[in-house]
């Protein structure tokens, strides 16, 4: 770093990036400060005075549907999405690192289940269910909608993380006597349990924010974000500004927690980690 | 401590030395060698269950017959007759075609930078994971939240409105702003401009530095160098953002449906209006159309580059 200069183009870039950020985050900053809107205040500036008024009312069955419910609902569902995303999309990760027969094909339903678009999938697990004589339920066939979302993710991280995963660690272990299951526990997983703290960021996260694969497959019970949708056609007041800002918190407490996660094992790492060049 | 964790910079050396072994061992027979189909297989019921079986059966009820109340099953073509015969339907493929188009255009073009910026600019790995994270984390938020977060921005009583009023450049607030074309790509482009950053971002943190310098020694100037060797370089990045929002915006009805405020259509929104009047084998052809829309616009630009390559 020491006595380069910058390149010519970096003020103008720094600048257009620092333009985009405001592009991300600004919106989303106005209705959190929103939010606090006093008692008689609207949906847009200027803040008429500061309160709860808002968040209280989201509270309040009456008020706006079910909140309460659906957002336990979708922690739920969030949380089951996130544990069979990191395991299954791990397992498959460990498959694909041999040629097996039908490998192709199984990358390439990875490939469609991210590109068709999610209100096909929506539609046709809703009839499938339909014509099943099945009902419909977001512990049933909204779990599996999401995962058609979230484990193609998961499973390109896995690619990811495996394409640059040494095959020596585990050769080390056989060699000193581990099992299979021994190596993928204690050899395995904890090399890749960052990565595996990300995969689960998507799991939980796109899971509870999906609204589309949740249309026609959440069955009676609302999940958050079709709540959310039924809220912004017929309310009119800043409490969709409080759900805004609690569901949000929500999702960045989420990140912060997997962040914490990620700095934590990596922390671990370099105090546990190789001792090489230190003399010892 | 004797169980010592091993580290990526003890990774690297370890794994260029191991890359001749792990090749023959894998060739030599295993014991396990159903280990893969069994460590696959779950991934496997999910798609089938949750994406196969779902696109067969739209495929199939798209041929049956439909009253108020039923679904009929039969073989029928009433329903692509009555879609692909209605200049409605064409219509709205246009309408959502072209928002794809423009929506594409605007992510390559906001995208591109931002990624050049994080990949070639921003100079210590520890800047670069942190604004590369703060691109990312509106991803993990709600996509409804964001949408509704333009009210206080674009509304008629919203920040600019007011600010241009306030500075004298307009007597009328302007109406174009919110619920309009021009805030459903603006929605657009503010969702999914990410998926354009993140794969260019990897493609150009693949590029072999060494290949720029020689560029440059070679006296090519900057935009040389950015247009003969990282844009060409980073083509396969480009083709996986591209894919994922044209395919993203193409089936998209939420976007729509809220910042148009009901003045715009879509593919999707035309199935959504369908099913909400029972109409489900046509909304069912509906989707056959789209999906083989989107298939081939993958298609196409699946053969312009080797996706596979990127992974």
């Amino acid at each position: 770093m020491r006595a380069r200069r910058r390149n010519a183009g970096f003020w103008p870039l720094a600048a257009f990036f620092a333009l985009f950020v405001l592009f991300l985050y600004g919106p989303l900053t106005s209705i959190i400060v929103l939010s606090f809107q006093g008692p008689n205040g609207g949906l847009t500036f200027p803040m008429n005075g500061a309160s709860l008024t808002w968040f209280a009312n989201l509270f309040e069955k009456q008020m706006v549907g079910d909140f309460a419910g659906s957002f336990q609902r979708s922690i739920l569902l969030g949380l089951v999405v996130m544990v069979i995303t990191v395991v299954v999309a791990f397992l498959a990760g460990l498959a694909f690192r041999r040629r097996f027969l039908g490998s192709g094909l199984v990358f390439y339903l990875a490939v469609a289940s991210l590109i068709v678009p999610s209100i096909l999938i929506s539609l046709g697990i809703g009839l499938l269910f339909r014509l099943l004589d099945l009902e419909a339920a977001w512990w049933s066939s909204a779990l599996g909608a999401h995962l058609s979302w979230t484990l193609p993710f998961g499973l390109l991280i896995m690619f990811a993380v495996f394409n640059r995963f040494s095959p020596a660690y585990e050769e080390a272990a056989r060699d000193l006597g581990a099992s299979a299951w021994q190596t993928v526990m204690h050899v395995v997983v904890p090399i890749i349990l960052p990565s595996l703290i990300g995969v689960g960021l998507f799991g939980f996260t796109l899971s509870y924010d999906e609204f589309a694969r949740s249309l026609y497959t959440a069955g009676t019970f609302n999940t958050l974000p079709l709540e959310i949708y039924g809220m912004t056609t017929n309310v009119t007041t800043p409490v969709l500004y409080a759900l805004g800002t609690v569901t949000t918190a929500v999702s960045f407490a989420v990140i912060g927690l997997a962040l914490l996660a990620y700095t934590m094992v990596e922390r671990r790492r370099r105090r546990l980690g190789s001792d090489a060049g230190r003399g010892v | 401590m004797a169980r010592s964790v091993p580290t990526d910079a003890v990774a690297i050396p370890l794994s260029s030395a191991a890359q001749g072994r792990g090749a023959s061992s894998a060739a030599k027979p295993r014991r396990s060698s159903s280990a893969p189909y069994l460590q696959v297989a779950p991934l496997v019921v999910v798609f089938l269950l949750f994406l196969v079986f779902p696109i067969l059966i739209i495929v199939m009820v798209s041929f049956w017959d439909y009253d108020t109340a039923r679904l009929i099953p039969a073989f029928v073509l009433t329903n692509y007759d009555e879609l692909l015969f209605s200049p409605v339907t064409w219509g709205t493929y246009l309408q959502t075609v072209t928002f794809a188009a423009i929506t594409w255009a605007v992510t390559l073009v906001v995208g591109f930078p931002v990624a050049y910026f994080l990949a070639f600019h921003v100079r210590s790995a520890t800047w670069q994971t942190a604004l590369f994270l703060v691109c990312t984390v509106p991803f993990w938020t709600s996509n409804i939240i964001r949408m509704i977060s333009w009210i206080p921005t674009l509304g008629l009583n919203g920040l600019i409105n007011k600010g241009l009023i306030g500075i004298g450049a307009i007597e009328k607030p302007l109406e174009f702003l919110l619920f309009s074309d021009f805030s459903v790509v603006l929605a657009y482009v503010h969702l999914y401009t990410l998926f354009m950053i993140v794969p260019i971002f990897n493609s150009m943190m693949r590029i072999d530095r060494s290949l720029i310098e020689a560029a440059r020694d070679n006296g090519a100037n900057g935009w040389q160098i950015l247009g003969n060797v990282i844009v060409p370089l980073c083509k396969p990045g480009i083709a996986i953002g591209s894919i994922f929002v044209v395919t993203i915006v193409m089936g998209d009805f939420v976007t729509v449906r809220l910042m148009s405020g009901g003045q715009s259509a879509s593919v999707g929104l035309m199935m959504l209006n369908a099913t909400s009047l029972l109409q489900y084998p046509a909304a069912a052809a509906n989707a056959v159309v789209l999906l083989l829309l989107v298939l081939l616009t993958v298609a196409v630009m699946m053969r312009l580059v080797d996706v596979r390559k990127e992974l």
